[in-house]
């Protein structure tokens, strides 16, 4: 058994050679990934670069259309697989701009999604600061900041395996970016406990895993991301440390990803 | 197409003779089956959420009983005859020579209802009227005066309903609603008719100084044929007037369904706000506001859900200003369910039906006053069910 044989049975979600269309133009050329168990994995590129096409098709939804390539999650091929079922398998996406549900209250919602009610509710959506959503029709009058709060409010109580996180910081103010943080920490199960005799092992076996999209990289600041890679024109051109890819986009812009793919990458990942 | 053929009925589809029915001395006498299909009109048999029941069985008045100090119901002959032909009510409110319905009303002199709150009294638990047709092909005509007294409030749920023999008939129905100073009537309407049915209701509210008059109209249920157009005159100063209306055509079903606020006082206010779901009717949805004095305000919102191909939405909202320095204004969208909101609600692990089923609800949920909540939750499931049949 190689190496990679061992990876693949190990990933909890794979890519393979995943070509997307939207609108009848192709935008993803050829993406293949693999994400185990509690990893988390950032995605840095300039606009325009697929990031967003990346997740709404992994996710299942009906205007992108997969021309080639397949996605396999826990070992299923669910490259076809309706929206529904892949949420109730386990993975889960927060919306960027998700649209206002009229007469549908944010806490039905919640109930029907997550299959709990009550004081659960209230407590995560009093840590996140949205309690004076709950009774109100879905997404209805939320500013953007507010809005990534209730996504992540949806989500925790979904509790899926694995997290689309697209930007999570847009849109957010300085005040709340830090509440945005620890919610994400807490949405993946990396929220610093106290101790409480937890083995390396099971803190680990609590971690969920995650793809999140920054254009800024500010969420990084308080997200510990495991892996990075750079998304240009519908191609992974690099895999690195998130650090050393923001480090490098800072400092020179996603023209030096480009001139640095043309001398073979920097691939460590 | 010229309104009058369109909407001409065939007076020889339809006969004028039911037999007498015996009077109940309790809506629990009811057969289970009536008490059901009652039930979904908003009837509550039991009468344990109602002060008061009114019952009219084709042509005959078979219950009329009033558990409240501050409020009678009495059947319309009667009412007729205690209180001198109710001068001041009888075909004040609605013109009796306004169309060929009311015309044909007003020679019948039919049965129906009066009922009527006090002054002062606060009747806040909902009187029920039912009017119900167990004769097949029968034309049931009805000729109702509701008058909320000065300073009293009054809440009546009115439940149409045909019996499990009835395929089609005629429902003509005179209202003729007086909301006098400083009083409040919410009248909530719910019909459950069968599919072939022709509706006509005529009616019409006045609503004098600081009075208000709020209208709930529910028809989630197939009808042939429905068409009506009730106006409310704010005579009043400082009157108000809001008409809901929740209109569910399936296919087969015409429904032709407005409301009209005439804003005469000064300071009046009015609200007309729909919502119409085709599942493959056609639904033409009117609102008209008529603004005859400075300083009035007035807005219509009109909404639409297309759920079906063949489907039929036609908005027609109209604001007619014939002043200057009033406000009036409109809002009107139709379509069909936005993909981005199903497939949001799939994300979250609804199925497609499950999220085509919430968000038809979530549309449908108007926040309506004035519901007792077993009527609320009657309408909740009405609405499930249609909405998990698509």
């Amino acid at each position: 058994m190689t190496v990679s044989d061992i990876e693949e049975k190990t990933s909890l979600f794979v890519i393979d050679d995943l070509h997307v269309e939207v609108a009848g133009r192709e935008v993803l050329k050829g993406v293949s990934l693999q994400i185990g168990e509690g990893e988390i994995h950032a995605f840095f590129g300039p606009n325009g670069s697929g990031k967003t096409t990346l997740l709404n098709s992994i996710m299942g939804f009906g205007n992108y259309r997969i021309t080639g390539g397949k996605i396999y999650f826990r070992g299923k091929d669910i490259t076809h697989l309706p929206v529904n079922e892949r949420a109730t398998l386990g993975m889960g996406i927060s919306f960027q701009r998700p649209p206002t549900i009229k007469g549908v209250k944010l806490r039905h919602l919640v109930e029907i999604s997550s299959k709990v009610s009550g004081e659960d509710i209230d407590r995560t959506a009093a840590m996140l600061n949205v309690e004076e959503f709950l009774d109100r029709d879905i997404n209805d009058g939320l500013s953007g900041g507010e809005i990534k709060r209730a996504e992540l409010l949806q989500l925790i109580m979904q509790s899926p395996s694995i997290v689309f996180l697209d930007e999570p910081e847009s849109g957010v103010d300085l005040e709340n970016i830090s509440l945005i943080g620890s919610a994400i920490n807490t949405l993946l199960g990396r929220k610093p406990e106290p101790e409480n005799g937890m083995t390396l092992k099971e803190k680990r076996a609590r971690r969920k895993a995650a793809i999140v999209i920054t254009h800024t990289g500010h969420i990084l600041e308080y997200l510990e991301a495991d892996r990075g890679h750079v998304l240009i024109d519908g191609k992974i051109i690099c895999h690195a440390t998130p650090g050393d890819i923001l480090h490098t986009v800072r400092a020179r812009g996603y023209g030096e990803c480009q001139r640095c793919l043309c001398e073979g990458g920097i691939d460590n990942g | 197409m010229d309104k009058k053929t369109e909407y001409q009925l065939d007076m020889a589809d339809y006969t004028e003779d039911a037999p007498e029915h015996e009077k109940i001395r309790d809506l629990g006498d009811l057969s289970d089956i009536e008490k059901k299909l009652l039930h979904m009109a908003g009837i509550d048999a039991s009468s344990r959420e109602r002060l008061g029941s009114f019952l009219q069985k084709d042509n005959s008045v078979v219950h009329c009983s009033s558990g409240s100090d501050g409020a009678e119901i009495l059947s319309t002959s009667a009412a007729l005859e205690k209180y001198d032909g109710l001068k001041k009510y009888w075909w004040k409110a609605v013109e009796k020579t306004r169309d060929e319905y009311t015309s044909r009303v007003d020679s019948h002199r039919p049965e129906g209802y009066f009922i009527r709150s006090f002054k002062g009294a606060n009747v806040r638990y909902p009187l029920q009227a039912c009017l119900y047709m167990s004769e097949d092909r029968l034309a049931q005509d009805v000729h109702n005066i509701v008058v909320a007294e000065e300073g009293s409030t009054l809440n009546i749920i009115s439940g149409c309903a045909t019996g499990p023999e009835v395929r089609s008939g005629l429902h003509v129905g005179i209202t003729e609603y007086y909301v006098e100073k400083g009083a409040t009537l919410i009248f909530t309407m719910v019909h459950n008719w069968a599919e072939d049915m022709a509706v006509r209701p005529r009616s019409a509210a006045v609503v004098e100084d600081g009075a208000t008059f709020i209208s709930n109209y529910i028809c989630l249920k197939p009808a042939k044929d429905l068409q009506m157009y009730p106006t409310a005159v704010l005579e009043g100063k400082d009157s108000v007037a809001t008409f809901n209306s929740i209109l569910m055509a399936a296919p087969g079903s015409r429904m032709d369904v407005g409301s009209r606020v005439i804003l005469r006082g000064e300071g009046a206010r009015g609200d007309i706000l729909s919502r119409a779901v085709s599942t493959g009717g056609q639904i033409i949805a009117r609102g008209h506001l008529l603004g005859e004095t400075p300083g009035i305000k007035a807005h219509l919102e009109c909404q639409g859900l297309i759920l079906a191909d063949k489907g039929l939405i036609h908005a027609i909202p109209e604001l007619e200003a014939r002043t200057e320095d009033l406000e009036m204004s409109h809002e009107a969208a139709v379509g069909k369910i936005d993909q981005a909101e199903i497939e949001y609600l799939m994300a979250r692990g609804l199925s497609e039906e499950e999220a085509t089923s919430l968000i038809v609800k979530g549309f449908l949920s108007l926040d309506i006053p004035g519901l007792p909540e077993d009527l609320r939750k009657e309408l909740d499931e009405m609405v499930e069910k249609t909405g998990n049949a698509m």
